[in-house]
């Protein structure tokens, strides 16, 4: 008979090891689902995390889309990895990177069609603001009223969606689109287009922001005392009162750095491969950076890592689409399954398993 | 001829990383007190469990009677006749006694019924207790006797009695043994645990004494000494702490009609608390639990700020100081819960250092932590304080309570307080462990810090306080030299008598 026990201290080679045991059983888990579609398990896993990187057709077309799908989910997952550290459970960077974008979009346009090199600069400024403000709903009502958070930030996810479909057919509606609802695309206005730094390699501004912002968190999560105390607030709450840490201040900050961030990845996306404000403009990232963040144990380095395997999913997703005609909901399917066999195998670092009997 | 009631042989229970108890055996005699003696984690817990049906031990038997008994649950248990009061009591504060009681019952009469029962029974063992009353009315110590009924109702062949005392004053204790003497007399057997060695020489028959999980050995009490008991509890002498009286100094803490409600729902305001506390002196705050004492932490240490009233700081005003200015200024606390308040369980030593230290000792320059300095300071701490670890990089929540407990006070002391607030400083930690703490408080009055211990152990505020109170229902009592004071004094101010009531301007 199997038996858990609980370990004295957690295990840090189960914490370190969990993430790759789960991308393990994951592709044990889609290789029977794939048997069971009727295709062959070894092929499907191969298009999905081989062929977007290495097959000579594809690679030159997906291996920049890999940075391009990566930087947003690094970016608003190194944000929400302060807050959930903190026990602060931001789960609407989704709108946060909605507002973000419309905030960029939407001061770029007020300056259209005049050029200027201030512009991108002052984007990125009111692209950060609009995902903080978005953030600072949550964050107020949580100080002031203790309203959840979780359920706050969550709802004004709909409610941004709901003011983008609004200026995506009113406000910021491209007056020579010919009546189509959506902004002028902003990739065509160079001040404010956000192009790639390195040509061909996907790498735009976003995705050096992001590189930054690891480097960043890894600094402020192990040198500095404001890392020092998020942490300790998401360990022990009481002991963190005791050593002062004011808690009303800690919520704005991993509210508001959180949100900041996923507005920045919501403006350099419209600003760059999205390139104008739509209906459809948002595709999910604020919600895929949650498992993001966790996949990479909430550590920068990890995130990194992490994001650059989501993105792969993504991308190796829509080949297996192309070629073996598999259903879209299938790349959410092992998204939601990485996620899931993450927190089962987390298990190990609290608890070992023994076999015995009795 | 001594007819046995319960005979424990050969009885193993092991959990992981320790072994609770390891091949225990000994009886229980018809119509005896028998003291289960042992320090915190010596494995007395885990054997009462057993006893009632809550634990399976992993080996072993009991035999009830002469018949082998193996309880499943506690309701088995019942039903052989073994009730047990546990030292918190499982009582609903909105509920009646009497329907309290009729809850804990396998089949309860009905209300009228039961409330006549339970008033005979509470008088016939001199526990008056009203049967109509809610208990969110009641004293502890007349919640516990609401426990002790419940179990007398069933009319037990054996009664557990889980550290009883713990919570009663000393006058109390008194109505407590005369009621389990009367039971003895009538033929119940009563076990009895506590780590307190007069209650058990004056009460108990027969003294089982455990240390780290097996039994050192049995023997009769009242031809005991108590140092004897004690070492062979401990299983070492103990080097009991050196107070050297001397006069105290300067006020340096004014504390002046201090008012606080509490942050939680069941605890307990403060009203008007008065006193000052001098360069030099140790002030002994008692009382029992739940009478305002994490309240008054916390306005001392300042995580919560008075509504009223006043704190005042070398005669400068620190009422509405956060914890860290008062940290600046050296008043340094160490609160009661050692994981989750004073240290983060899943946090290094080094960086727990960081939660009280880091002013003190200059570990943070523009926001940057200086980890090599915190990580000298925490190895400071731990090679003066004695504290038993593999090293600073290991968890708090790996450490053993004594261990962490003289962690935390040691991170506090080391920073040379000039008022140093701490709330039971030996709460669950072992003899030795106790005792060496103990000794850092008085050296720390010595060298001229002004010291409040609150604590529920009287024995340890008799030992170190110069002067004592008692917090009850959120008032103080007079304040009163220690020297002074006889047991039953302690008891009244403990208790709320009102002539002993500091009369507030």
């Amino acid at each position: 008979m199997l038996k858990l026990e609980k370990r004295l201290q957690q295990s840090k080679k189960w914490i370190y090891l969990s993430p790759f045991l789960a991308v393990v059983i994951t592709m044990i888990s889609g290789g029977i689902l794939f048997t069971i579609l009727g295709e062959n398990p070894f092929e499907a896993i191969r298009i999905i995390f081989w062929d977007p990187l290495f097959d000579p057709n594809f690679a030159s077309y997906s291996r920049p889309q890999l940075l391009v799908k990566a930087g947003p989910l690094i970016l608003i997952a190194i944000g929400l990895s302060f807050g959930f550290k903190a026990g602060v459970w931001n789960i609407g960077a989704e709108g946060q990177y909605i507002m973000g974008a419309i905030f960029g979009a939407g001061l770029a346009l007020a300056f259209y069609p005049m050029e200027s090199k201030l512009i991108f600069p002052l984007m990125i400024i009111a692209g950060a603001l609009g995902g903080f403000l978005w953030g600072m709903i949550p964050a107020f009502l949580k100080a002031k009223l203790n309203a959840n958070e979780i359920l706050v930030s969550l709802m004004l996810v709909y409610v941004a969606e709901s003011i983008l479909a609004s200026v995506s057919q009113g406000l910021l509606k491209n007056p020579d689109g010919y009546g189509f609802p959506g902004s002028r695309n902003l990739q065509k206005y160079e001040s404010a287009a956000n192009v790639e730094i390195i040509s061909n390699s996907g790498m735009h501004w976003g995705v050096l922001f992001a590189f930054i912002t690891v480097i960043f968190s890894y600094i402020v999560l192990t040198r500095h005392i404001q890392g020092f105390n998020i942490q300790l607030t998401g360990e022990a709450p009481r002991a963190a009162k005791f050593a002062g840490v004011n808690p009303t201040a800690n919520i704005v900050f991993c509210l508001g750095i959180s949100g900041a961030l996923a507005g920045l990845a919501g403006m350099f996306e419209v600003a760059g491969p999205s390139g104008q404000i739509t209906i459809e403009f948002n595709s999910g990232y604020g919600f895929t950076a949650i498992i993001v963040a966790f996949l990479g144990r909430l550590h920068p380095v990890g995130i990194l890592l992490s994001g650059l395997l989501i993105a792969l999913t993504y991308i190796g997703g829509e080949l297996a689409q192309l070629m073996l005609g598999l259903p879209g909901a299938s790349i959410q399917l092992f998204q939601g399954m990485l996620l899931f066999f993450l927190l089962a195998t987390d298990l190990f670092a609290n608890y070992r398993v023994k076999i015995g009997t009795n | 001829m001594i007819k046995k009631l319960l005979e424990l042989d050969g009885i193993s229970k092991s959990y992981p990383g320790v072994i609770a108890n390891s091949n225990i055996s000994f009886d229980i005699n018809i119509g005896e007190v028998h003291a289960l003696l042992g320090e915190n984690g010596a494995g007395k817990s885990t054997l009462v469990k057993i006893i009632y049906g809550l634990v399976k031990p992993d080996s072993g038997n009991l035999l009830l009677n002469g018949a082998p008994f193996k309880p499943g649950t506690p309701s088995e248990a019942r039903q052989a006749g073994i009730a047990m009061v546990f030292q918190h009591f499982s009582l609903f504060e909105a509920l009646t006694v009497a329907e309290n009681i009729s809850l804990g019952m396998d089949n309860p009469p009905n209300q009228k019924d039961l409330g006549e029962k339970i008033k005979s029974v509470s008088e016939a063992y001199g526990l008056p207790l009203d049967p109509a009353k809610t208990v969110g009315a009641l004293s502890v110590g007349e919640r516990q006797r609401v426990e002790i009924i419940r179990c007398l109702l069933q009319n037990p062949k054996l009664l557990v009695m889980d550290e009883p005392t713990s919570v009663l004053t000393p006058q109390e204790v008194d109505v407590l043994f005369k009621t389990l003497l009367k039971l003895k007399s009538e033929g119940t057997s009563i076990l009895y645990i506590s780590h307190k060695l007069e209650e058990i020489r004056k009460l108990c028959d027969t003294a089982t004494i455990l240390r780290l999980g097996k039994k050192v050995d049995t023997c009769t009490p009242k031809n005991t000494s108590t140092k004897k008991l004690a070492e062979m509890m401990v299983g070492s002498s103990i080097k009991a702490p050196k107070k050297i009286n001397k006069p105290a100094g300067r006020i340096l803490l004014k504390i002046e009609n201090v008012c606080s409600l509490s942050k939680s729902q069941f605890g307990t305001p403060l009203t008007n608390i008065t006193f000052d506390l001098k360069q030099g002196e140790i002030l002994g705050i008692g009382g029992v639990a739940g009478n305002g004492q994490d309240e008054l932490f916390a306005v001392l240490s300042g995580e919560q700020i008075s509504q009223k009233g006043s704190i005042s700081f070398n005669e400068s005003n620190i009422t509405k100081f956060t914890p860290n200015q008062r940290r600046k200024i050296g008043l340094l606390s160490a609160p009661e819960e050692r994981l989750g308040h004073a240290a983060a369980p899943n946090m290094s030593l080094i960086e727990n250092i960081l939660i009280t230290a880091e002013q003190s000792q200059d570990l943070v320059s523009n926001g940057f932590i200086d980890w090599e300095k915190s990580k000298a300071f925490a190895e400071k701490v731990i090679k003066e304080f004695d504290v038993r670890t593999p090293g600073s990089k290991n968890t708090a929540g790996s450490l053993s309570g004594g261990n962490l407990q003289k962690f935390v006070i040691g991170r506090e002391i080391l920073q040379y307080p000039n008022v140093f607030i701490v709330n039971q400083p030996t709460w669950g930690v072992d003899a030795a462990a106790a005792s060496s703490i103990r000794q850092a408080l008085l050296t720390l009055s010595e060298s001229g810090a002004a010291i409040l211990v609150i604590s529920q152990d009287l024995d340890e505020l008799l030992e170190i306080s110069d002067r004592f109170a008692a917090l009850n229902e959120g008032k103080l009592s007079q304040i009163k030299k220690t020297a002074d004071l006889s047991f039953e004094q302690i008891g009244l101010m403990m208790g709320g008598a009102k002539d002993l009531e500091a009369r507030n301007a």
